[in-house]
């Protein structure tokens, strides 16, 4: 299939920023009234929804704000926490236009939750230490083909966007079960990305 | 709302059976047909309803944030799944598991689908069902071409329809068990799925199989149909049946199953089931969805004409093969493990603590000797995407992939040979999975409530997370008859978390308070969870939500220091009566004002101000106590007064005074002055016409039939009572002054608001 077709139907593109250290005990606790209060603020672009709890679960999603085109969650998938972009409606654009689109919302919510009074001091995103995933089996197997194809689009937006630095991209390939995955890591980049706004 | 939906027909094609296939593609061009606006709106409720796709909280696009009710503006706009149900509302997706049988490779599709479409999280229900939530409607197709691509239908997981037929989890492990009763649940299930007799219930129906009567694991006495091996000798020869209860349900008023049979035959299990199929069909409601459920009818026409009904209808049907084609491979049916047998001695020997406890709750050992069956217990019945592929590889590196789901929420690996516990519980601590206290006080059962079902009241799952939060911190300090007590959580009245057959079980209400309302929860207490289900409890108090974990500590400090040697908690309850464990936690009762401590009013895991109506908060603080609530209180000590003279057998005083409740729930809704001399007559007529004749006193899910209970009990009081009658009178007079709470909380709400 050309290089462009195969690219092209490629959406559903997650984009989770680790928090800068170990996050204190129960700090999940606050994210409950944190995201209640966006739902009433309409802090997100997005239709926003209900707030899921499950903090209860081990490693699990954390606490999830339901949103109709994106959910926003203080994630702990792996055992690290971050703030986690997970975009469930088609999104425009090419796929590196998508995947910068995913990476921007994740960062605004990022920054936001750090504002936020019952995170100040406390809690704190790197932009520029992420993992991108692509919620979306079929169109984007966990495969050495996806990896090839990929690989280069991601490549240029973090560049893009964290600046010329060495820039490590690493594919998480282990487990063929899993959806297609990618660390960036840019940590010795500027910590100021280039977004599009 | 997936970009790949559509790809998923095609890739799919050679590997999902062709009826199957068939199905979801008549079922995706409804889909189509109905965004079209040519299936109307109820059609297709039902028709999603019974592929399990159900819908969920707010989902008719209102929701209150805390400040106000908001209205959530979907991109599709007015379209809808079903009345008053939103397009774009998420939804809930319910995937059948007949008798909680699955292999490795359904819990890999299984972690793909919470991943994909879900919000990471796959779901043990109470049924041995899973569920996905926040779903939403046009993903369902691909979901079900997914699933049935490993041999898993998501048909007649809801509506009117036979449900998941659940089983024993350690049928065929069993020590207790009589035979495995796994292949005929399996028939069963599949026998009735998309039957012609099945289509046209007025309500659910649900059927479980047991391998004994003792234990609990499959209830057979809360099942429209509960069967319980049994096996006797006739010439010569040991023959197979099962022991046959009919018309049991929990619901809002529980209702004990009733003996059927003592024996059926195996040859008889499809043909019967399909014949009372048949009769409920027929002769059960369908207009009054609340008095439609096969219990109701049971006891209608009365055991023996009932049984009467079944066999003229068994004796009519046109004979069908497919009734005991299954048989020959039934009786030779058996698993077989993957590994040698093999023994570990102790059982709790090496590793350390961790696993020590570990195998002291979560081990049994099977009846084959060097094999045990593991319990993975899941909290909240909840299990990631990554947790299920670990135990998907755990499944095929130590069993024949041997996994049942548990009506206790949890998960069971079957056939583990001894020797690899060490190892097994270091990979199920690695995946999260080694959580010990299966089946003790912290294996906490809860449906899902006001996280995401409509109809909740409190917050069942978040009030069972803050009790498992303090179980784990108190670790092994809690006595052991503390920590084999069960607990079950029900958001509402309607009993999803069997709150009814729980040592402590809850249900959410709500009271008013200070022109608030506050969440509280039910205390039952005194449910028989052994012997299938074998006994209900009675409400005793309602205790504020944030009060409950106190409530609970209270309790079980109460029954440790002051049970008899050997005692069971139920008897302990029967002992000591109701009206001491109520004095034990009264003071629990009282709320404070709001603006002495508002975290009374707001609810577990949820930060947004308690309501149960899209509705602002009044502003008669200064109020003390109105002559309604003065009535109201009493209706609350004369309803519970009346458990008190039936548990002592005296049957008509408790009906007499459950009746006399009621009478002072309305006497209090209609703001009668205490003692006022108005006739009872006077009361239930004015009571109808200003309470239910307006629909005020309706409740939005159940509509009048709390109001129906008040009016039927008034007309019915001249009848000479019996003992189920009035225990179901007792607990229809505390719903009945449950909802005098909520009228009234509604009412004084909307006069403040003016």
């Amino acid at each position: 299939m050309p290089h462009s077709a195969a690219l092209e139907p490629i959406q559903h593109i997650n984009v989770k920023l680790f928090a800068l250290a170990p996050a204190p005990e129960g700090i999940l606790d606050a994210a409950i009234p944190v995201f209640h209060r966006w739902i009433q603020e309409g802090a997100c672009p997005e239709l926003l929804i209900d707030v899921a709890d499950y903090r209860h679960v081990p490693d699990g999603p954390g606490v999830i704000l339901i949103g109709h085109e994106a959910n926003y969650s203080l994630d702990c998938e792996g055992g690290r926490l971050g703030l986690l972009y997970n975009r469930k409606t088609r999104s425009d654009g090419s796929f590196e236009q998508r995947l910068r689109f995913s990476y921007e919302r994740a960062l605004q919510a990022a920054q936001l939750l750090e504002r936020e009074q019952e995170f100040a001091g406390i809690l704190k995103f790197d932009p520029a230490c992420l993992e991108v995933v692509v919620n979306d089996r079929l169109l984007a197997p966990n495969t050495e083909e996806t990896w090839r194809l990929l690989q280069p689009h991601v490549q240029s937006v973090f560049r893009e966007v964290l600046g010329e630095r060495a820039l490590a991209l690493d594919w998480a390939s282990a487990d063929p079960r899993e959806r297609f995955r990618v660390r960036v890591d840019a940590s010795a980049a500027s910590r100021e990305p280039k977004t599009a706004a | 709302m997936k970009a790949s939906n559509h790809l998923w027909r095609e890739r799919l094609a050679a590997e999902m059976p062709p009826q199957l296939a068939r199905e979801i593609d008549v079922f995706e061009s409804e889909l189509t047909l109905r965004k079209q606006g040519k299936i109307e709106e109820k059609v297709f409720a039902e028709t999603r309803l019974r592929r399990g796709c159900y819908g969920q909280r707010y989902d008719n696009g209102q929701r209150h944030d805390g400040i106000a009710a908001r209205t959530l503006r979907y991109p599709s706009g007015e379209l809808t799944k079903g009345p008053n149900t939103l397009w774009d509302a998420p939804g809930m997706q319910r995937i059948k598991v007949p008798f909680g049988g699955l292999n490795a490779r359904q819990l890999e599709v299984l972690a793909e689908l919470a991943e994909e479409y879900a919000d990471g999280i796959a779901h043990v229900t109470t049924r041995q069902d899973f569920q996905l939530h926040f779903v939403h409607i046009e993903d369902t197709p691909a979901i079900m071409r997914r699933l049935a691509a490993v041999g898993i239908t998501t048909r007649e997981a809801c509506g009117n329809s036979v449900r998941n037929v659940t089983g024993c989890p350690l049928a065929g492990v069993c020590r207790d068990e009589v035979f495995d009763v796994t292949p005929y649940a399996k028939a069963c299930a599949y026998f009735l799925l998309g039957h012609p007799d099945c289509q046209d219930f007025g309500r659910k129906f649900k059927i479980s199989f047991s391998g004994c009567r003792d234990k609990p694991c499959a209830l057979a006495r809360i099942h429209d149909i509960g069967l319980v091996a049994a096996a006797r000798m006739e010439d010569g020869r040991l023959r197979r049946g099962f022991e046959v209860y009919v018309g049991g349900g929990l619901g809002p008023v529980p209702y004990q199953a009733k003996l059927f049979t003592e024996f059926l035959p195996v040859e008889e299990l499809l043909p019967t089931a399909q014949a009372i199929a048949r009769i409920f069909a027929r002769l059960g409601e369908k207009k009054n969805r609340n008095r439609a459920r096969l219990k109701f009818l049971v006891e209608r026409l009365g055991i023996d004409e009932f049984r009467r009904l079944v066999a003229e209808e068994r004796a009519a049907l046109p004979h069908d093969p497919a009734w005991t084609s299954y048989l020959p491979e039934a009786e030779r049916f058996e698993e077989k493990p993957s590994r040698s047998p093999s023994r570990l001695v102790p059982l709790e020997s090496s590793n350390g603590g961790g696993f020590a406890r570990w195998t002291a709750t979560n081990v049994y050992r099977q009846r084959q000797p060097g094999y045990v069956t593991v319990t993975v217990r899941l909290p909240l019945g909840d299990i990631t995407a990554h947790q299920l592929r670990k135990l998907a590889d755990a499944a095929r590196r130590y069993t024949p992939e041997a996994v049942r789901t548990t009506v206790e929420q949890n998960i069971v690996l079957r056939w583990v040979s001894e020797a690899d516990l060490p190892a097994l519980y270091e990979e199920l601590k690695q995946a999260k999975l080694a959580a010990p206290g299966a089946g003790t006080i912290a294996d906490i059962t809860a449906c899902p409530g006001t996280d995401t079902c409509k109809l909740g009241i409190s917050a069942s799952r978040g009030l069972a997370r803050e009790l498992e939060r303090r179980f784990q911190q108190a670790g092994e300090t809690l006595d052991h008859a503390a920590r084999s007590l069960r607990i079950k959580i029900s958001g509402c009245f309607n009993s999803c978390g069997q709150h009814h057959v729980a040592d402590l079980g809850f249900y959410g209400v709500s009271r008013n308070k200070y022109n608030y309302t506050v969440p509280h929860f039910q205390v039952v207490l005194g449910g028989q969870w052994s012997e299938n289900g074998g006994a209900y409890g009675l409400a005793v108090a309602a205790v504020p939500s944030k009060r409950i974990p106190e409530a609970v500590d209270r309790i079980t400090k109460k029954f440790l220091a002051e049970r008899s040697d050997g005692e069971t908690f139920q008897q302990y309850v029967k002992r000591t009566g109701k009206a001491a464990l109520k004095q034990a936690l009264e003071d629990l009762m009282e709320v404070p004002p709001h603006e002495v401590d508002a975290s009374y009013y707001t609810d577990w895991g949820d930060a947004r101000e308690f309501t149960t109506e899209d509705i602002g908060v009044g502003e008669c603080a200064g109020e003390v106590v109105s002559s309604a609530d003065f009535q109201l209180a009493a209706s609350e000590r004369e309803v519970f007064e009346a458990q008190l003279l039936l548990d002592r057998g005296e049957v008509k005083a408790a009906a007499k005074l459950a009746l006399e409740a009621m009478l002072h729930g309305a006497r209090a809704l209609l703001n009668l002055p205490q003692n006022a001399a108005v006739e009872d007559q006077v009361v239930v007529d004015e009571f109808r016409r200003q309470f239910y004749d307006t629909q005020l006193f309706f409740d939005p899910f159940v509509g009048g039939t709390f109001a129906n209970h008040f009016f039927r009990a008034w007309e019915s009081r001249n009848e000479p009572p019996t003992p189920d009658g009035v225990r179901r009178l007792v607990s229809e007079a505390q719903l009945f002054i449950d909802a005098c709470h909520s009228c009234r909380g509604r009412t004084a709400a909307g006069a403040a608001k003016r």
